[in-house]
């Protein structure tokens, strides 16, 4: 437990500090400028200024803080995915995950719960065997288990599922864990702020200034910067910031909706997740089952929300789940989901000198956020890609080098 | 959007269609592997009035939309031989 919890628990007051100082004016130059206040942006931020001594930093979010994808994904972190590649980035960003707590003095509500993946047909155990082949490889813990131990570990789950689409096997990793998200981006962005790095919230970057090849001033709706140097870690937004300095990508914006019901009694421990129904499903420390699916079919810049989304979840749900039918949904929203082809982010430099990307995250960004933060850090502080992600440059289109991370990434495609 | 216009079977609900990507120009097969890489995976992922391939499936009838992305709203349909091919 941290110790500021206790501390606070013990004493007679019970004022909560300012998480960050008054945003100042912005400066008229930075030795580096983040866009995007998101958990990776911060997280970049965090490491730049306590890792690599880059503590003259302007972190710029043309909303509020923690307010874009860190705010509305399902708070899922796990390492089981399929590509050697992602395999290694993904499990280092689990061990960063699990002291992460104590590193910012203050609770991420990271609760360790084991993740399922289920298995309806034929083609997805064969997947599921793949992966936790791999995993294993790597020293992951993966492993495929039967019907029977899935129903031990969630005895509610029908595992018929209506008889439609009856569960072969499942996917088990004891290190999925879910965490409060919003706490993430508050943790990063304090220990950011405390280490010299300003944030301004309210601050849209209108413009990006490249000369010969190398990036040297940010415009926004507060005033220019000249800066050599410019993480761009905007998710949603990602397309448009390409356009501002004049690069193509193969990222096309789909919404990724999500929903959570009324609080009930803990009865769900681990995260269930089913690619053949489109769905994933955990219950949080409050109680609420926080629900996702799919992406919607087709590209839209945009974060509304749908009755055809609800109504389709929550009739996947009852497959699993045929108790929860008087069950409430009291909230839904979307987020932009910045997809690419073969569902592996990019990362790294780019042709334009000083502009580093963090990109392409798509619908399996929250999981990866300590390790982006570290290795885009590194990447922004020596110039050069860290170790991590070199496979996951812009360039491995052009050179027909694409990561397969499809069967892993997420559900429903 | 909750409804789409068919070009031949007229205003439907969005559920009878799939969305097939933006209209793209095929380059000669003749281009550098660059360009055809380029063309392969690359897009236009801003937000703006796009032209995008949609078919009607229950007539698979694939046919041209132009729809604007930012606020998911579709301006006009047509078939793609009646108008787009020059």
């Amino acid at each position: 437990m941290p110790l500021r919890l206790v501390k606070f628990a013990l004493s007679p007051e019970h004022s909560e500090p300012p998480m960050f100082r008054p945003p100042d004016r912005l400066k008229s130059s930075y030795d580096a400028v983040i866009i995007g206040a998101g958990g990776h942006g911060l997280a970049a931020a965090y490491y730049l200024a306590r890792d690599h001594g880059i503590r003259d930093v302007a972190v710029l979010e043309r909303s509020y803080l923690g307010g874009g994808n860190t705010g509305r994904n399902t708070t899922i972190i796990r390492s089981n995915y399929l590509t050697p590649e992602g395999v290694k980035f993904y499990d280092e960003s689990v061990r960063t995950w699990q002291d992460l707590s104590q590193d910012f003095d203050l609770n991420l509500f990271y609760a360790n719960r084991g993740h399922f993946t289920l298995a309806h047909t034929d083609a997805s155990v064969r997947t599921m065997r793949w992966r936790a082949e791999v995993n294993k490889h790597y020293g992951i813990d993966s492993e495929l288990v039967s019907p029977d131990q899935v129903q031990q570990a969630c005895p509610q789950l029908d595992l018929s599922c209506g008889g439609k689409a009856p569960i072969q096997a499942a996917l088990y990793h004891a290190p999925g864990s879910i965490a409060r998200h919003d706490a993430v981006a508050w943790g990063y962005g304090r220990g950011a702020d405390q280490r010299g790095v300003e944030i301004h919230q309210q601050t849209e970057v209108t413009g990006i200034t490249v000369k010969s090849g190398r990036v040297t001033a940010v415009q926004t709706t507060k005033g220019q910067i000249e800066t050599p140097r410019v993480l761009c870690a905007v998710a949603g937004f990602t397309p448009r910031l390409l356009a501002m300095v004049g690069l193509r990508s193969p990222l096309v914006i789909h919404p990724l909706q999500a929903m959570v019901s009324e609080p009930m009694k803990p009865w769900l421990n681990p995260i269930v997740v089913s690619g053949s129904l489109h769905v994933y499903v955990s219950q949080t420390a409050r109680g609420e089952l926080v629900m996702g699916a799919s992406l919607d079919p087709y590209e839209l810049h945009s974060t509304r929300s749908t009755l055809e989304f609800v109504e389709g979840l929550a009739a996947r749900m009852l497959e699993l789940f045929p108790f929860l039918s008087q069950a409430k949904v009291v909230r839904q929203w979307g987020g932009m989901a910045d997809m690419t082809p073969d569902f592996a982010p990019i990362m790294g430099k780019t042709p334009i000198q000083g502009f580093y990307l963090d990109a392409g995250w798509g619908t399996w960004g929250f999981k990866a956020t300590p390790v982006c933060g570290k290795t885009m850090a590194y990447t922004v502080a020596n110039d050069q890609n860290h170790k991590l992600i070199t496979e996951f440059s812009l360039e491995r289109f052009t050179n027909y080098a694409l990561l397969g991370e499809k069967g892993a990434a997420s559900v429903g495609h | 959007m909750k409804l789409m216009t068919c070009p031949l079977n007229g205003t439907r609900p969005i559920s009878e269609f799939a969305y097939g990507g933006e209209l793209r120009q095929e380059p000669a097969v003749t281009v550098s592997d660059q360009s055809w890489a380029e063309y392969l995976f690359y897009r236009n992922g801003a937000p703006g009035i796009k032209q995008e391939w949609w078919c009607h499936t229950p007539s698979n009838t694939w046919f041209i939309a132009e729809r604007d992305t930012a606020r998911d709203a579709v301006l006009r349909t047509f078939l793609f031989e009646s108008e787009v091919q020059e």
